[in-house]
C-alpha cells in the first residue's frame, strides 16, 4: 500500500514538474507568469492525439506535439511577450496571459467540439508487477520519458552554450546582455522549450487517463503556479522537487485520510502556510531580487 | 422594466467589485487575483445571518462588510511578507480555498448552496428589482464619491507612492504597513458589501458563483478600464458587466472575444483605456480641451 501510494504519487509528480519545468524556464529569464502554459499542454494534447490516430506511432505523436508547441511558444513571446515586458507593472503580462489562455481554450472546444476525445494509445512497455505493487505500462512510460526529459535539461542547462546562456541571463539580465549574450535568442529558447515540455506532459497525461478534453488545462493552469513558487519561482531543480512533494502529498492524502477538503484547496493551503514561514519559497532561485 | 432592473442591478455589484479592487491593485499596486473571495465571504456572511439567525438584511450588511475588512486585513498584513507574484499566487489560492470551504463545509450549505435569502425590507415594504436596482447604484455613487475622496487625500497620495516605489515611499516617512492595510481593508470590505446586496438580490447563492474566473473578470474591468482611474474602471465594469448581454447573439464565441479583448488591450493599452498614460486617454484629453479653449475665447 504505502510502496503503491509512493509510485502512484511520483507518477503524478512527474507530470506535475514537466509542466512546471516549462513555466519555470520561462520564469527564470521573463518574469512572467505564463498561465497560457497550460494552454501549451492542451495543445499538445490535441496534436498528439491527431498525429496518434492516423499514425499509430507514440514517437510521431510526441513530435508533432513537441513541434506545434515550439512553434505556438515562439510566437507568443515574439508577438505578445517580450513588447509587454517593456511595461514595469508585472500584472500587464500575467492579465495577456490569462486572456492568451481563455482564448486558447475557447478555440479547443470550438475545434475539436465540447467533448471528450479518447486516446487509446498502446505503449512498448508491460505491467510490471514487483510483490504487492504494481507498475502500469503507462506508468512506466511517464517515469521513463520524464527521467529522460530531466536529463536531457540537465545536459542542455549545464553542457550547451544557450543553456550556459540562460542560466546566465536568469541571474543578471543586464550583466548577460553586457558580457554580450544575445537575451532575446535566451528568451526565444526559454519559451519554445517551456512550451515543449508542457505538451508532452499534455500527451502523457492523455495517455494515462485516456481522454483529452478542452478544459484539461485549468487544473495544471492554477496548480502548477503553486508548485513553481514551492519550488523557488525560477529553479529548474526547486520545481521537480515541488512537484514530487506535491504529488507524493496528494496520492498518500487520498490513500490514506480520504477527501476533507479538494485535493488542489490543500495544495494551496500548504502553500500559503509554506509561504507564510519562507516567503522566498522552498529553494530561493539564483535570480536577482524581487 | 424588470429586466432592465435586474440587469442595472447586476451591472451595479460589478461596477461595486471593480472599484473596489481597484483600491488595492489600482491605487495601491498589490495584485490580487482572488478577489471573488471576499465578494463570496461578504454573501456568505449576510445569508447564513439572514437564513439562519434571522438577521434583517440591513444588520448583515453591517456585518459582511465587517467580516470582508477583518479577511482583508489579514491579507494586507500577509502581503508584508510577501511581494508581487507571491502574493498574485497567494491570492489566488485564498480563492481556491475560499471556495472550497463553502462548498465542503454543511454550515455553508455545502454543494447545495445557501436558499431562500429574504431581500431588503424596510419596515412592511420589500425592496423589489426596481428598489434592488437603485440601491445598488446608491452604493456604486458613494464608492465613487469615498474613491474620489480618498485619491485627493493624503491616503490616495501615500497609496500611489508605495504603488510607485514602496522603498522610496517607506524613506518618506510614509507608513507603508498602515496604509497598505488600509487599502485592503477598504476594498475588501466593499467587496463584503457588494457580496452581501448580491445575496439578498439572488435569494440563492453557491461556492460557484464566487470561483476564479470571477475573480479573473473583476481584475479584467479594473485592468482594461485602466489602473488607478476611476473613470476608466467605471467604464470597464459597465462594459464588462453589460458584456454577456450585450453580446448575446454571438454567445458561442464570449469567451473568445473576452480572452482576445484582454490579450490585445493588454498588448497595446499596458495601462487600460482610460489609464496613465494611455493613447486613449490622451486623445480624450486633447478633445476636451481644444472645445475648452473655444469656450475661452468667446
Amino acid at each position: 500500500m504505502f510502496l503503491q501510494q509512493a509510485v502512484n504519487g511520483i507518477t503524478i509528480g512527474s507530470l506535475y514538474s514537466l509542466v512546471a519545468l516549462g513555466l519555470t524556464m520561462v520564469y527564470g529569464i521573463m518574469r512572467v507568469l505564463d498561465i497560457a502554459n497550460a494552454g501549451a499542454y492542451t495543445l499538445g494534447a490535441y496534436l498528439g492525439v491527431w498525429a496518434y490516430t492516423r499514425t499509430h506511432s507514440i514517437i510521431v505523436a510526441l513530435l508533432v506535439g513537441a513541434g506545434g508547441a515550439a512553434v505556438t511558444g515562439y510566437w507568443f513571446q515574439r508577438v505578445i511577450y517580450t513588447p509587454i515586458k517593456k511595461v514595469a507593472d508585472p500584472i500587464v503580462p500575467l492579465v495577456a496571459s490569462i486572456g492568451l489562455f481563455i482564448v486558447m481554450e475557447d478555440l479547443f472546444r470550438l475545434i475539436f467540439g465540447p467533448y471528450t476525445i479518447t486516446f487509446p494509445a498502446h505503449l512498448p512497455f508491460n505491467r510490471l508487477t514487483l510483490g504487492s505493487v504494481v507498475i502500469t505500462g503507462t506508468q512506466a512510460a511517464i517515469l521513463i520519458i520524464s527521467a529522460l526529459l530531466f536529463l536531457l535539461l540537465w545536459l542542455l542547462l549545464n553542457r550547451t552554450k544557450i543553456g550556459l546562456a540562460w542560466q546566465a541571463t536568469a541571474q543578471d539580465t543586464e550583466t548577460a546582455m553586457a558580457m554580450g549574450i544575445n537575451t532575446r535568442s535566451v528568451v526565444a529558447f526559454a519559451f519554445i522549450l517551456g512550451y515543449i515540455f508542457a505538451a508532452l506532459a499534455g500527451i502523457l497525461v492523455a495517455i494515462h487517463y485516456n481522454a483529452v478534453f478542452p478544459t484539461m488545462g485549468d487544473i495544471p493552469s492554477y496548480k502548477m503556479l503553486a508548485i513553481v513558487v514551492l519550488g523557488g519561482l525560477g529553479n529548474p531543480l526547486g520545481a521537480i522537487v515541488a512537484s514530487m512533494i506535491v504529488g507524493l502529498a496528494e496520492a498518500f492524502v487520498a490513500g490514506y485520510i480520504g477527501t476533507f477538503l479538494p485535493t488542489d484547496a490543500i495544495a494551496f493551503l500548504a502553500l500559503i502556510i509554506l509561504l507564510l514561514v519562507r516567503p522566498q519559497g522552498l529553494f530561493a532561485s539564483g535570480g536577482e531580487t524581487r | 422594466m424588470n429586466y432592465w432592473a435586474v440587469l442595472a442591478t447586476t451591472v451595479g455589484i460589478w461596477v461595486l467589485l471593480a472599484l473596489s479592487l481597484n483600491i488595492i491593485t489600482g491605487e495601491a499596486g498589490q495584485p490580487n487575483i482572488g478577489h471573488a473571495a471576499f465578494f463570496g465571504i461578504g454573501a456568505y456572511t449576510s445569508a447564513v445571518l439572514n437564513t439562519r439567525y434571522g438577521v434583517d438584511f440591513w444588520p448583515a450588511l453591517i456585518i459582511a462588510v465587517l467580516v470582508g475588512a477583518l479577511v482583508g486585513a489579514l491579507l494586507g498584513l500577509i502581503s508584508m511578507r510577501l511581494r508581487n507574484d507571491f502574493l498574485a499566487i497567494t491570492t489566488i489560492g485564498l480563492n481556491f480555498v475560499t471556495v472550497a470551504v463553502f462548498q465542503t463545509v454543511p454550515y455553508f450549505g455545502g454543494a447545495m448552496g445557501i436558499g431562500g435569502i429574504r431581500p431588503p425590507r424596510i419596515g412592511g415594504f420589500t425592496f423589489g428589482p426596481l428598489e434592488l436596482a437603485l440601491l445598488s447604484w446608491v452604493a456604486v455613487l458613494l464608492v465613487v464619491l469615498l474613491n474620489y475622496h480618498l485619491q485627493r487625500a493624503w491616503f490616495g497620495y501615500a497609496l500611489r507612492a508605495i504603488r510607485d516605489d514602496e522603498a522610496a515611499a517607506a524613506a518618506m516617512g510614509i507608513d507603508v504597513r498602515r496604509y497598505k492595510v488600509l487599502a485592503f481593508v477598504i476594498g475588501t470590505g466593499i467587496a463584503g458589501l457588494a457580496g452581501s446586496i448580491y445575496a439578498h438580490f439572488m435569494t440563492f447563492i453557491s461556492a460557484s458563483d464566487f470561483g476564479f474566473n470571477i475573480s479573473v473578470t473583476i481584475l479584467a474591468m479594473v485592468v482594461l478600464g485602466g489602473r488607478g482611474s476611476i473613470p476608466g474602471v467605471l467604464l470597464g465594469g459597465i462594459v464588462l458587466g453589460m458584456a454577456p448581454e450585450v453580446f448575446r447573439f454571438i454567445s458561442d464565441y464570449r469567451l473568445l472575444v473576452f480572452g482576445a479583448i484582454l490579450v490585445l488591450v493588454m498588448r497595446f493599452f499596458p495601462s487600460g483605456l482610460l489609464g496613465q498614460g494611455s493613447r486613449l486617454r490622451e486623445w480624450l484629453v486633447g478633445v476636451f480641451r481644444r472645445e475648452g479653449a473655444g469656450v475661452h475665447v468667446r
